[in-house]
């Protein structure tokens, strides 16, 4: 469908929830809970890596007020992955609720239950455990071949061959090559190499995890929680906790945020086996030190690039070696890994030959997850200095070696199967954001004062939408008794809008206003199957899914309306929430068409269900540019500007669409500038509150303007993409450009703090 | 201990812990618009009103708010709704959960603050993060409300 | 978590002083911030509420601020803001945001002299004199030097005259903790260089204030004092920066409040 002349689509609706949760209408996980849940606090493992020897629990049982005391001894003897991935999951089963082995300060080792939070906290205190302190691998560089082996379990399996060497503390090896490129490298006339470091970043949603647990008048269990995933939070707890899935019902309400964190389950197991151990509601919140050193962060990696490009300027080879830190549980381990070339080597397709080869390994720190940008971040960071520093090499404007070197619409790319580039406005975005940025005027740099430099420096980048024959989307649309219409989705809003957008989608198709539909969504018994809000595909995946079953509903009721009519349904066409005679000899109201099947003897509500995948998941993308100022003599580093150009295909919302922008954008400025899991030397994590963790305040962040060159995806929705995550992944490589445009400085380990822009000035001296 | 004081308007008597924080307590008495998200006093989702001037009801004890007068965004509803929909016209609330205290902050700026620079006012609210937006949209509302844009 | 046992509200200095002595764990609750990050088992809580002690007022040629003032209270008071180059307004209005400093005090502020503290940077370099219940009123600087001892902070009193003073804190992010603090101030021909967050309590650059003290304040004199005081002072690595870097930051920072305090000077 062709994006003209719509009411819906492509307006900046405000979103649906947004006046009740903007002014604190109860909504969230927390506000639902019965106010008698048990309250949930776990003891935690003190060591990076241990056995647990021995446990007694007896005097905290004792307790006053304490309902029960769980640990590994009372839980289902099988592996399970938390990762909110599609069945079968391509991350290794490698653990369990609690386990007799600890892997990374912080791993559970008890759940207390008791019917308050002091309760809790008294009897966790009378707990005492014995350990057997094993020789920790904290250094990811030097996990494979270490003494100590974080997974020595016979029992850890995995559904798919991803290169698992347990053994070696290898949890995947990955390698993707097409052409030769040692071969291609060498007839290059420049080639670049270099090394980077992106680090760990944490999602630091503002609504930490939670989840609310009961069992309903069946005995069923019910799960409220604060997750991107509900439909797979089910399948783990069936498969952790060995009941049937029939039994399970996941209900996500509101969420204060995930950003991919919330793709990987977190306190749900525990609530669940306490209610399910009680027969008692119960409540666990993760307080913020367990949300940073708990659950999951972005996957730390080190990327070494190799780049080589002929005379003229053109990208021949490209070549990355990966190392993939996945902490003490593989979760996402594999595609993230993958991931780090899938959405980087597609950028540029004049190259000869292109190559990916890595591996993740297992650490005794927190596990890496599921992060915004997912393997691309991390890619884009390496790929993107590389080639900046491969312009400058080539004494070719970067803006202009990247004009030369993407991919076009219509083109194909070396790890593309010979598919066609769908649609991209990359080269616009471009040529816009340089406009936008004065890069003519201010590349490389410009020297205010004696102590103050401004620099500008850019990195372009990509994600997919959807991913490409696996994510799915179904969607239900029901003309109800009182003629509107009930939307049913999988899709999960976290604040992104998808309720708003997927309502616009249907409201557009079905001709309707918006206030005709109401969402019914992310509640496992109710909506249909939709695997969750992530990898970027809700809007191209469920936004099509909707698109289907709104236009399938509409035929129907245009040949409802017909039948009333006494006419062919070629003959009647709906207007004004009317099927109406085309020759104007009568019409009939959605509310009488609605009255008339459902209700008497109609006998017939008019509904429509669809499902949705895609072969193909095409790339959005970003071009980011960026304008620091810093200060000579300190190393300070200020963002004075950050411009970024976005391609999303159609905008279904444009104004949600720039807060999105703005959001990721201001998270890759953290990474690269502020943001860094840090651990001591025993394997503690010290960045575990927002005093050591900072994420930028407003203060931070300069000024962030977006714009956006849209293009029309054919595949897509009213030719839309996705924007959710490749909004993250140009800050770091164009921040740290902009630093070396100023002052001569290339940072490797993010983020680029004053210290290391001293130290290196120092350097150079 | 027994406290008293007036919340959005109306006098109550509260029993409350010696180390109980208000924003615990208003919860407790289903003022579910405070959120919290950090331990450590740096996110400002907590801000309510203590006599009119923005606090950190994570970090005031319960006690303390004995003889005041303590308002949440459910006692001035009506301002936060015109200010709400201003943001939410931008789509400057995205999973919403810092909302609540954003706008307390917001309107405490209205109150104290006369025609404020943008720098004051992006100093006034730095105490309130917010991990989805970027900020940016927030000020743009902010602006806008305050007719300074 | 911290818990409080029991709760006191004295209506005079003197009680809660008693029960501050009474037993070891009994605690001054200031704006608890700080405490309520701690695992604190607190006897009795002593909540100063009731003792009036949240003035900022002039007073016979001293400022004088009482413990119980917000930080807040400092940045907008119009006294404060006047006072020397309002360096005290400034020093605060940094930390976290306004609801936070409309809850912590001046008091829990001095009295904990946290080492990071960027209000202590700023009055050390003031004629600023603290007074304790027991301990009676020593200048700021002696304070400092004191160990830890139980007391109650009653208030600052702060000698106003015509002293001239800069301050700035290099911070990584806006609202993070300092990675050092400089503050500097200039009364007829005697200057003060204070440098806090080092990562240790703030100090003045005796023989550094001293050199500049003397000289005629050219260029190489100031750049000079301010090589002196990063030689002098001693510096830590903390996770906000090095040792070596805190040292190095020193010499900058100080050179550029001379010139500050110089620029207010001639205007
Ligand atoms: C997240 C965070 C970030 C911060 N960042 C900064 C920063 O960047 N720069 C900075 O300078 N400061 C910073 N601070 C410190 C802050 O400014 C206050 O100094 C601190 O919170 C103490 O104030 P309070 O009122 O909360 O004290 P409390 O927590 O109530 O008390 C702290 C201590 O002081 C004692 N005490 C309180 N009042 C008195 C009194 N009158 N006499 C004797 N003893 C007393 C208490 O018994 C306790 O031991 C930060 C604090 C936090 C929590
Ligand atoms: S909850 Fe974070 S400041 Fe109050
Ligand atoms: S909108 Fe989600 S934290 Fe601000």
């Amino acid at each position: 469908m062709e994006a003209v002349n719509l009411r819906n689509v492509g307006h900046s609706i405000p979103k649906i929830d947004g006046l009740s949760i903007a002014t604190g209408k109860p909504a969230y996980t927390e506000d639902l809970a019965m106010p008698h849940a048990l309250v949930l606090k776990i003891l935690r493992s003190p060591h990076a890596f241990a056995k647990i020897i021995s446990i007694d629990t007896s005097k905290a049982e004792r307790v006053e007020g304490v309902e029960c005391i769980l640990t590994y001894k009372d839980v289902p003897k099988v592996r399970f992955t938390l990762a909110g991935q599609s069945y079968p999951e391509p991350s290794p089963y490698d653990r369990m609720i609690l386990e007799g082995v600890v892997r990374y300060v912080g791993d559970e080792v008890a759940i207390i239950a008791a019917v308050d939070e002091k309760t809790a906290l008294k009897a966790m205190k009378l707990i005492n455990v014995e350990y057997e302190v094993l020789e920790p691998v904290l250094d990811f560089e030097k996990a494979i071949g270490h003494p100590s082996v974080v997974h020595f379990e016979e029992d850890l399996t995995c559904n798919f061959d991803i290169g698992l060497h347990k053994e070696q503390n290898i949890v995947s090896s990955h390698e993707q090559a097409v052409g030769d490129v040692e071969k291609v490298l060498k007839d290059c006339e420049f080639v670049v190499e270099d090394v980077y470091y992106p680090q760990a970043q944490a999602h630091a949603m503002m609504e930490t995890y939670r989840s609310f647990t009961y069992q309903d008048y069946m005995g069923r269990l019910v799960v409220v929680s604060s997750t991107q995933v509900p439909f797979h939070i089910k399948r783990q707890l069936a498969r952790a906790l060995q009941i049937p899935a029939t039994k399970i019902r996941v209900i996500k309400p509101r969420i204060g945020g995930g950003f991919g964190g919330k793709q990987t389950g977190a306190g749900d197991v525990f609530a669940a086996l306490v209610t399910l151990r009680t027969g008692k509601p119960a409540m666990i919140i993760y307080d913020r030190q367990e949300t940073f050193s708990c659950t999951t962060s972005r996957h730390a990696m080190r990327i070494k690039v190799r780049l080589g490009a002929d005379a003229d300027g053109f990208i021949r080879a490209i070549d990355l070696e990966v190392l993939s830190d996945t902490g003490a549980y593989g979760e996402h381990a594999s595609t993230v890994l993958s991931c780090v070339g899938e959405y980087t080597l597609p950028l540029y397709n004049k190259t000869k030959a292109v190559r990916i080869r890595g591996n993740a390994v297992y650490t005794n720190k927190m596990p890496a997850g599921a992060f915004r940008g997912y393997g691309a971040t991390q890619g884009t960071f390496a790929l993107e200095s590389a080639v900046n520093k491969l312009a400058e090499r080539l004494a070719i404007d970067p803006t202009e070696v990247r004009l030369k070197n993407i991919s076009q619409k219509g083109e194909t790319f070396l790890t593309g199967h010979g598919v066609q580039l769908g649609s991209t406005a990359l080269d616009r975005c471009i040529k816009k954001g340089r406009e936008m940025i004065g890069w003519k005027e201010k590349f490389p740099r410009q020297t205010l004062s004696g102590t103050k430099v401004r620099g500008v420096g850019m990195a372009i980048t990509m994600q997919g939408s959807g991913i490409a024959n696996i994510g799915t989307a179904s969607a239900e649309i029901r003309l109800t008794d009182d003629g509107n219409f009930a939307l049913l989705i999988g899709a999960t809003d976290m604040g992104t809008g998808c309720d708003t957008i997927l309502s616009q989608i249907a409201a557009e198709v079905l001709e309707v206003p918006l206030d005709k539909i109401y969402v019914s969504a992310g509640d496992t018994d109710t909506s249909p199957f939709d695997p969750g809000s992530y990898a970027s595909s809700t809007t191209y995946l469920a936004g099509t899914a909707v698109l289907k079953a709104a236009e399938e509903l509409k035929g129907k009721i245009l040949d409802q309306g017909a039948k009333f009519l006494g006419a062919s349904k070629e003959n009647v066409i709906f207007e004004e929430l009317s099927v109406r005679r085309i020759d104007g000899e009568g019409e009939i109201s959605l509310a009488k068409i609605a009255e008339q099947t459902i209700l008497g003897m109609g006998n017939l509500q008019l509904a429509a269900m669809a499902t949705h995948g895609s072969q193909i998941s095409p790339p959005p993308y970003v071009a980011g540019f960026a304008e620091v100022e810093v200060d000579v003599e300190t190393g300070k580093v200020d963002l004075i500007d950050y411009v970024a150009v976005v391609d999303c295909g159609t905008m279904i919302n444009p104004n949600l669409a720039r807060i999105q922008a703005e959001g990721g954008i201001v998270q890759g400025i953290g990474m690269a500038l502020f943001e860094e899991v840090r651990y001591s030397n025993l394997g503690k994590m010290e960045t575990n509150t927002f005093m050591q963790y900072k994420i930028p305040c407003r203060q931070d962040v300069g000024n962030v303007r977006i714009a956006f060159e849209e293009s029309y995806e054919p595949s897509g929705p009213f030719g839309a993409k996705s924007i959710g995550e490749v909004v993250a992944n140009t800050p770091p490589p164009a921040i740290v450009n902009a630093v070396y445009n100023a002052v001569g400085v290339q940072v490797h380990h993010l983020p680029v703090t004053a210290e290391k822009v001293f130290l290196e000035m120092l350097k150079q001296q | 201990m027994q406290i008293e004081l007036t919340v959005n308007d109306k006098l109550v008597t509260w029993d409350v812990e010696n180390d109980e924080f208000l924003a615990d307590t208003l919860r407790a008495h289903g003022f579910l618009s405070v959120k919290k998200a950090c331990d450590t006093s740096c996110c400002g989702l907590c801000t309510v009103w203590m006599d009119g001037k923005p606090i950190l009801s994570c970090s005031i004890l319960a006690m303390r708010a004995h003889g005041k007068k303590i308002t949440t965004i459910e006692g001035v509803s009506q301002a936060a709704e015109e200010f709400a929909r201003i943001l939410t016209a931008e789509g400057a609330e995205q999973c919403g959960f810092c909302s609540p205290g954003f706008i307390m902050n917001v309107l405490a700026m209205k109150n104290e603050l006369d025609n404020p620079t943008e720098d004051e006012i992006i100093h006034y609210l730095t105490g309130n993060l917010c991990r989805c937006t970027g900020y940016m949209g927030q000020l743009r509302a902010v602006k806008t409300y305050l007719g300074v844009a | 978590m911290f818990t409080v046992l029991d709760m006191a509200q004295p209506d005079k200095l003197e009680e809660a002083f008693e029960i501050l002595t009474k037993r070891k764990n009994n605690t001054i609750l200031g704006g608890c911030a700080f405490l309520k990050m701690s695992k604190k088992r607190i006897g009795t809580g002593i909540d100063l509420s009731r003792l009036n002690l949240d003035y900022i007022r002039e007073d016979n040629g001293f400022i004088v601020i009482g413990a119980m003032a917000a930080l807040r209270d400092l940045e907008t008071n119009a006294l404060l803001r006047d006072a020397f180059g309002g360096i005290l307004s400034q020093s605060v209005r940094n930390i976290i945001g306004v609801q936070f400093r409309n809850g912590v005090t001046v008091g829990a502020s001095v009295y904990s002299r946290y080492g990071f503290s960027d209000l202590l940077t700023a009055l050390l370099v003031l004629d600023t004199e603290v007074e304790l219940y027991n301990g009676g009123k020593m200048p700021l600087r002696d304070f400092l030097q004191k160990p830890y001892e139980k007391d109650i902070l009653v208030q600052l009193r702060i000698e106003k005259n015509q002293r001239l003073a800069a301050f700035s804190s290099f911070r990584k992010s806006a609202s993070d903790f300092a990675v050092l603090n400089i503050a500097v101030s200039n009364l007829d021909k005697q200057w003060t260089i204070a440098v806090g967050a080092r990562p240790g309590r703030a100090v003045i650059a005796e023989t550094a204030s001293r050199a500049l003290s003397q000289g005629h304040l050219s260029a190489e004199e100031i750049e000079a004092a301010a090589k002196i005081a990063a030689d002098e002072l001693s510096f830590g690595t903390n996770t906000r920066g090095t040792a070596g870097y805190r040292k190095a930051l020193c010499q900058v920072l100080v050179k550029r409040e001379i010139m500050e305090v110089l620029q207010c000077k001639s205007n």
